[in-house]
């Protein structure tokens, strides 16, 4: 082991100042997409079958769904893949994509201590939750960075005539980083956190953490794919963006993101529209 | 206290599995900030030089910028270089973002300060000593420079090794322009931020053990290196 | 000569004789740069005026020795003489020549506190000779061999006792086969036998036509050296004399009080 590590030391101080080669394989497009997606190890699972139908490297970026777009808005990819719809539709609508496709689904829960200073455990109705978490100022940890799931969570508030930037700082907590750094961060101090189940279900530090509010139709998380419009963006790969989504939206691909599993659960639900899956065919 | 001992066993397991992935990982980390910290000497000791020796307007600034960039934010770099590299950008018909390129431009940035800075220091202090003798000879400057470079190069050295340790240890910047993409652009630090998200600890921690042990090797090899060529030096 | 040697014929004069080295030939050496004249000398520095209005003519023969108390302004001369500080009024000329680069080349001045490179004994002299442009292991250890350090050549330069660092100092002047020798209190740590081997070359260097200016606290060196002497004393020249007639009937009131062992303020 020693001398692994050695040689490869050696390896890199022999090759010295070399400048870096360009890494891109020839044929490779660069993906924006969620912190969701990633940690919960689908690319993992999906590139590789993808990488040995159609050739083609893909290379994720994994940051918040606010961010995404915004470096796809700056060109710095070929595919959107996030889950905000009206965001993504406002995205295609300026131009920027070509055309927005439904592409599968998961949901939202809300995870608590197992001391549940709320009372909201194992309920399903997710506007009363959150007005009990605000009427007994149990704190809650938010993404707090304009995420697809912070705008998820956004809207819940509202739905549930809450204003929790009220309780800011206070019970009211916004870590402004991603949904695992929440996640510790809410593990750390006993609060409340509302993740989509794909991470979840990946996430290795709960700890005594449990799911507390699930199943409420409101907590419904759609992920749609975008391929970048080349009018805006010339350097956009289209053709082999086109043919990753193609490939998420045909029958393949939807059939392996149902086969994804973590601990025995599926973690995505595809849910392309059957005229997209029969074009995509 | 559990996390401590499974992350030490882990780093053990990672390091002796000899893992493909983290060997990759490992190269690539070698890789950026060798390369940065050489171009940062080529950029930073010529920096460094010039402001140790010449006298103009304005160069106690120049100097207090030297030291204040010294501090440059890591995550406020990588915006910089984000911004100038991404396809909107003004650099952006090279296509450099996520690519080890834009890492290493990155790095370079961060660390070329602390080079600057450290050997302007180290440089002027052994000018001044030698001045009146190279004067007193009438040495060219560029000669005198060489000289001084020369006699100073394991003060130098060290210098080059704090720019290395900075630039390997930062995540910010190498996150932001690098994209933590698997395969092409992933180095240690954003691995261990990606298994920190992911709530593996333990698994972070051992990541984050191993990337010393590397810090700590790239130390020990440059410091037999100097400490045998000084005994070659005056066998 | 009446223009400045440039660079390219200095060296290849320089490179191609050997300094002092045929003891059988004793070539004497050609002088370029005297009469030396100084006039209205003034040097400021942080306020007070550390050269006063000083006037001095120096000619090529014999050794020149500078004696005068602590803060007499005995190696701030040395300084302005040699062109590593600028006067604050007044003029020096050596030969008509101003103290340039062109002249400092033919000089040699060694420090009374050494300026050492960190190098070993060796790649200090090798330095030298490499500014010169000729560099021969010969050349190196027959300098070293003359100083007594040929059996140090490896060490560090900075490892070397004071006398040592002394002795190096001068092998490395020694090097530049210059024209003139300024020594600025080259024996002042060393023990009696180091002085008299170093008194033998400067007395060796001097019968090869070197003009030796010699700064030195020691009266009986003085009168060992010496042809003329300079007494500085605030700054000014109190005397400037033959051997002979300063050690025998000193004009100034200063020079007798420092004769007599009275302390010179």
């Amino acid at each position: 082991m020693r001398k692994n590590l050695m040689m490869a030391a050696f390896a890199v101080l022999t090759a010295g100042a070399v400048a870096a080669t360009p890494a891109m394989a020839d044929k490779s497009i660069i993906v924006q997409s969620t912190t969701s997606t990633a940690n919960s190890g689908l690319y993992d699972y999906l590139l590789p079958e993808f990488k040995k139908k159609s050739g083609i490297t893909v290379n994720v970026v994994a940051v918040g769904t606010g961010q995404a777009i915004k470096n796809a808005k700056n060109c710095d990819g070929d595919v959107l893949l996030v889950h905000a719809k009206s965001a993504e539709e406002k995205f295609v609508g300026e131009g920027f994509g070509v055309k927005r496709f439904d592409l599968m689904y998961n949901d939202f829960v809300i995870v608590g201590p197992p001391s549940d200073p709320a009372g909201i455990a194992e309920t399903s109705d997710v506007k009363a939750a959150l007005k009990a978490i605000a009427d007994k100022g149990a704190t809650f940890a938010s993404r707090g960075d304009d995420s697809g799931t912070h705008k998820k969570e956004k809207k819940l508030w509202k739905a549930a005539g809450v204003d929790p930037s009220k309780g800011s700082g206070k019970w009211y907590r916004e870590t402004g980083s991603g949904m695992g750094a929440t996640l510790n961060a809410g593990v750390g101090m006993g609060a409340y956190v509302m993740t989509d189940r794909a991470t979840w279900i990946a996430y290795k530090n709960k700890g005594d953490y449990k799911i507390a509010v699930e199943g409420d139709k409101e907590m419904f998380n759609q992920y749609g794919v975008i391929l970048i419009n080349k009018d805006k963006c010339p350097s956009v790969k289209s053709d082999l963006g086109q043919e990753f989504v193609d490939w998420l939206l045909s029958a393949e691909g939807q059939n392996a993101i149902r086969s994804y599993k973590r601990d025995g659960q599926q973690l995505f639900f595809p849910n392309a529209a059957a005229a997209d899956m029969k074009k995509a065919g | 206290m559990q996390d401590f001992a499974e992350s030490f066993r882990l780093a053990f397991a990672l390091v002796s599995s000899g893992d493909g992935n983290l060997l990759e990982i490992i190269a690539l980390s070698l890789r950026v900030s060798f390369s940065a910290m050489f171009l940062s000497c080529a950029i930073g000791l010529a920096l460094g030089s010039l402001v140790a020796v010449a006298r103009f307007p304005g160069r106690t600034a120049v100097i207090v910028l030297f030291n204040t960039m010294m501090g440059l934010p890591p995550v406020v770099v990588g915006l910089l270089v984000y911004l100038v590299l991404s396809r909107a950008g003004p650099l952006g018909i090279f296509g450099l973002l996520y690519t080890p390129t834009a890492m290493i431009i990155a790095q370079t940035i961060l660390i070329t300060p602390i080079i600057a800075a450290l050997s302007r220091q180290i440089i002027e202090d052994l000018f001044d000593e030698y001045d009146e003798f190279f004067r007193s000879l009438a040495v060219p400057v560029w000669q005198a420079m060489g000289a001084v470079l020369w006699d100073a190069r394991y003060s130098l050295i060290t210098v080059a090794l704090a720019g290395f340790g900075r630039a390997i240890a930062e995540v910010g910047a190498v996150m932001i322009v690098g994209g933590n993409i698997d395969h092409l652009t992933r180095v240690m630090t954003t691995a261990i931020a990606l298994e920190t998200s992911k709530g593996d600890l333990a698994l972070a921690l051992a990541l984050g053990i191993v990337l010393l042990t590397i810090s700590m090797t790239v130390n020990a090899l440059a410091l037999t290196l100097r400490s045998s060529a000084a005994k070659q030096a005056y066998a | 000569m009446a223009l400045p040697m440039t660079k390219a014929t200095l060296e290849v004069a320089a490179g191609s004789a050997t300094p002092f080295a045929d003891q059988t030939s004793a070539r004497a050496k050609t002088q370029t740069l005297f009469p030396l004249e100084v006039r209205g000398l003034c040097f400021d520095a942080g306020g007070r005026r550390l050269i006063d209005n000083l006037d001095l003519t120096l000619s090529a023969s014999g050794t020149t020795m500078i004696m005068g108390p602590n803060g007499a302004g005995k190696s701030v001369f040395f300084r302005l003489i040699h062109g590593l500080l600028q006067p604050s009024s007044g003029s020096i000329n050596w030969a008509g020549k101003l103290p340039s680069e062109a002249v400092r080349r033919k000089q040699a001045l060694v420090f009374q506190k050494p300026v050492l490179l960190r190098r070993s004994v060796a790649e200090n002299v090798d330095f030298v000779l490499r500014t010169i442009g000729s560099q021969s292991v010969e050349q190196r250890e027959q300098l070293l061999d003359r100083v007594g350090l040929l059996s140090l050549s490896k060490q560090p330069a900075r490892l070397l006792s004071g006398g040592e660092q002394q002795r190096l100092s001068l092998a490395r002047a020694l090097a530049l086969n210059p024209e003139v020798l300024l020594l600025d209190e080259p024996t002042a740590s060393l023990d009696p036998a180091s002085v008299m081997k170093i008194e033998q070359i400067v007395a060796d260097a001097v019968s090869h036509g070197v003009k030796v200016i010699f700064i030195t606290h020691d009266l009986g060196q003085a009168r060992r050296l010496a042809s003329d002497v300079v007494f500085l004393h605030r700054g000014k020249v109190a005397e400037h004399a033959p051997a002979e007639t300063f050690f025998e009937c000193p004009d100034s009131e200063a020079v007798r009080d420092f004769l007599a062992g009275r302390i010179v303020l």
